[in-house]
């Protein structure tokens, strides 16, 4: 049985969006920017796109742009941002639990003059309303917070968030990361006041490269790359226009059948956590029930090193990470696990489960089988 | 502008009777080589001499580059091949070739690195040879006559003939062979001369330069890895697939025998010492190695060894890791220190491989403190707990290896 338990890693595509991609690839090839029919029918489908992702996200066309995928949306967010206002103030908050695609950009903030400050998060990952009302100043221009955690699964108050800092500085722009929070919860920018979203398309059954960044109107922010003037400035290069009707065919389908498909991934996660959880020494960290995401689940197993777990449930077809794909090639712990206070002895023993709206029961009977036969086989060799 | 490479080989000129042995295997050494470099090429023996011809446009970087991986090249001297039209035509030729070869003799007021600092001149000799007899000038003539030429068309160079900058070579063939450049070749012999040894390859630094210095010495590879999962990952035997081809790059088509060894390592962590765990495991890699040694005629093993490197690499646990072996054990790096290790590795580009962070089988189950001094009769004793089924697993270990063919 193969059972592909890394979805908050990439996704299989949907057999729909490739279809679409490959016409678009093979048949109206066209540049949208070309002026004749080809150039018109290739528009088309960039119209296509921004049309679903306006109903999705209500919000409208000219606040759509298509990237590289989420880093690309981070970095233009955070960075453009930060070089539009600059001379109204050079502090900028975020989270000690972002993806490196923001804590990166940030690294490089500091590193070019800026003042950042970290919140911290609690046990199940979620940030203090009250620290980040007092972290708000006159100076500070932007406030950047993940939705969903990609290796725990909190999720942040964002609306709540986006209502603060708005009161505490009207002029203070909100970024928020929701590569893993878009496609499994309904996100309305304007209601939750947020100014800038990143989302990526392969998180969601969509192809990998290719991402949208959402821009309120009005929002000052400076493109970081140049050239022919594409997507009003802001996005200059040829749009990768399969990838981007992927992306919005994808999208379409995942939030056609949003609500079944997340509660039935809150069963299957339930049924996950009940079974792992019943195992000696082992914790799950994150947000319990319908306050964490749908798809992940973090649990440290005391004793087993997690890439020996990760490897002896490969052998069984069952695929997981052990804490997040993005950091795994990186031997240092995990950051967002220490920020919410993992105890050392089990950061190496964590392993991330992350499903999807292909999951079933069975797949998760047999991954619970599977780990109930392996980690005390595990537990007996050790280093000494 | 150069049409041929003359090949430039030390050691094997010495070898008597059977320098044709040497001979054929450099030259089949280099047509290996050369298969992935662009353009075609020709390679011959004549005279006593290797050539690499090139029958086509061909990138000259990276031709250098292929044929300084070829063991038993001490010297690739690029060649420019001119018509014979006469004497005349020849003094031409010479002088147009030191000038293109030696751009700042030309210009030659301004500082060139041929320039000897101290005399503010360079010095050259002509070798001449006719390897076609009726040529009208004889050798002699021709390095006198040709020595004028050069010393009339540059005035800052001198005869020396002694130690001269520039040894020009002038080759009568049916074309005119020029030469006077020598571009360092690895050195060693032909692969394929010296017989075929198995190297014990991890993903660490050392090993594949120990199978690289064997290499050297004409002696054909093949490797075997211990690969432990779910210990050890995918990615980690990947890695030495690559380093593997990294010793390819040299020595030729490498046949890496992977080992499965978790089974045998778990055993031996049950009925055994933990503090004696890593020795009793490389004398169980050890005895496997040979076995596959013997069954494909490899007359040796290679590590990686370096003495006092590691707990396990002590004189005392070497002494305990040999005596499994009837085999000889080579260890090309026993005397090196780490760094001169890395220097290697470095140059044959394993080092960057090397370091990439997977877990390999000699650390998953290491102990705090493994024992240092092991003492043999303890070590034998305690294998005494293995006896009730270590037979059968070592026999399956080598009924299941997979054999990797790792070409340059």
């Amino acid at each position: 049985m193969e059972v592909y338990l890394d979805n908050s890693a990439t996704t299989a595509c949907f057999a729909e969006a490739a279809q679409l991609m490959h016409r678009v690839l093979c048949e109206d090839y066209g540049n949208p920017s070309s002026l004749h029919h080809k150039g018109v029918e290739a528009e088309a489908y960039l119209r296509y796109a921004e049309e679903t992702f306006t109903k999705i996200l209500k919000v409208n066309e000219k606040e759509i742009f298509f990237t590289s995928g989420g880093t690309e949306s981070d970095n233009i967010a955070l960075i453009g941002a930060v070089m539009a206002n600059h001379r109204r103030g050079r502090h900028v908050i975020t989270t000690r639990i972002e993806h490196p695609a923001v804590l990166q950009p940030m690294a490089y903030l500091e590193d070019q003059g800026f003042e950042v400050t970290y919140l911290s998060v609690d046990r199940q990952g979620r940030i203090s309303l009250d620290e980040l009302a007092d972290a708000i100043r006159t100076d500070t221009i932007l406030v950047s917070i993940m939705h969903t955690n990609n290796e725990i699964g909190s999720i942040q108050p964002i609306a709540e968030a986006g209502a603060l800092i708005k009161q505490k500085n009207p002029q203070t722009l909100f970024h928020v990361d929701a590569v893993q929070g878009f496609g499994k919860v309904r996100l309305y920018p304007k209601k939750m006041q947020i100014d800038m979203l990143s989302a990526s398309a392969h998180k969601i059954h969509g192809p990998k490269g290719v991402g949208l960044l959402y821009l309120r109107e009005g929002a000052k922010v400076s493109p970081i790359m140049y050239g022919g003037g594409q997507q009003r400035g802001l996005r200059s290069g040829t749009e990768n226009l399969p990838g981007i009707a992927g992306f919005a065919k994808a999208a379409e389908m995942v939030y056609e059948s949003l609500e079944q498909d997340t509660d039935r991934m809150y069963a299957l996660r339930e049924q996950l956590t009940d079974s792992v959880g019943k195992m000696e020494d082992v914790v799950i960290n994150g947000c319990p029930g319908r306050e964490g995401a749908a798809h992940i689940v973090s649990a440290s197993f005391r004793g087993v090193r997690s890439e020996v777990l990760l490897h002896a449930l490969e052998e069984r077809g069952i695929y997981v990470s052990a804490g997040s794909a993005c950091a795994a090639h990186k031997p240092q712990p995990s950051a967002t696990l220490k920020a919410i206070g993992v105890e050392k002895e089990l950061l190496q023993s964590t392993i991330r489960f992350s499903l999807s709206g292909f999951t079933t029961q069975e797949e998760i009977a047999y991954t619970c089988q599977s780990l109930e036969e392996i980690v005390p086989k595990l537990r007996r060799y050790t280093r000494h | 502008m150069y049409k041929s490479f003359l090949i430039k080989y030390a050691e094997i000129g010495v070898k008597g009777k059977n320098r044709y042995l040497f001979e054929e295997a450099l030259v089949k050494q280099i047509k290996y080589a050369l298969k992935k470099t662009e353009g075609e090429f020709a390679v011959r023996r004549t005279d006593g001499r290797i050539y690499v011809d090139a029958l086509s446009d061909f990138d000259f970087e990276e031709t250098v580059e292929s044929l300084k991986k070829v063991f038993g090249i001490s010297g690739i001297c690029p060649v420019v091949h001119v018509e014979d039209e006469g004497f005349e035509k020849l003094c031409e030729d010479v002088v147009r070739y030191i000038g293109d070869t030696y751009p700042d003799i030309r210009d030659s007021q301004s500082e060139a690195s041929v320039v000897n600092p101290r005399s503010g001149f360079t010095t050259f000799k002509v070798a001449a040879r006719r390897a076609r007899k009726n040529y009208p000038l004889d050798s002699m003539q021709l390095n006198v006559e040709l020595g004028g030429v050069i010393l009339d068309a540059y005035p800052k160079m001198r005869v020396d003939v002694h130690k001269p900058d520039i040894l020009l070579h002038v080759e009568i063939r049916d074309k005119i062979y020029l030469y006077s450049e020598i571009i360092p070749g690895p050195g060693g012999m032909p692969v394929g001369t010296g017989g075929k040894a198995m190297l014990l390859l991890s993903g660490g630094i050392d090993s594949p330069v120990a199978g690289w210095m064997i290499a050297k010495r004409g002696v054909k590879i093949d490797a075997v890895y211990f690969h432990a999962p779910p210990y050890t990952s995918e990615r980690a035997k990947q890695k030495v697939v690559d380093l593997a081809k990294k010793v390819a790059d040299y020595a030729g088509p490498v046949w890496l025998h992977v080992v499965n060894f978790t089974d045998i390592q778990l055993y031996i962590y049950d009925k055994c010492p933990h503090d004696e765990l890593t020795i009793i495991m490389r004398r169980y890699m050890m005895r496997i190695a040979e076995q596959i040694a013997k069954e494909t005629d490899c007359l040796g093993l290679i590590t990686g060894e370096s003495i006092g490197q590691v707990a396990s690499q002590t004189m005392a646990s070497l002494a305990a890791t040999n005596e499994v072996c009837t085999m000889p054990v080579y260890r090309p790096l026993i005397g090196f220190d780490k760094m001169e290790i890395v220097d290697i590795a470095e140059k044959i580009d394993s080092y960057e491989i090397s370091i990439l962070p997977y877990e390999d089988c000699c650390t998953i189950f290491v102990a705090k403190h493994p024992v240092t001094k092991p003492n043999l009769n303890i070590i034998k004793r305690h294998e005494q707990n293995l006896q009730e089924g270590i037979d059968e697993l070592v026999e399956k270990a080598l009924s299941t290896k997979e054999v990797i063919v790792v070409q340059a």
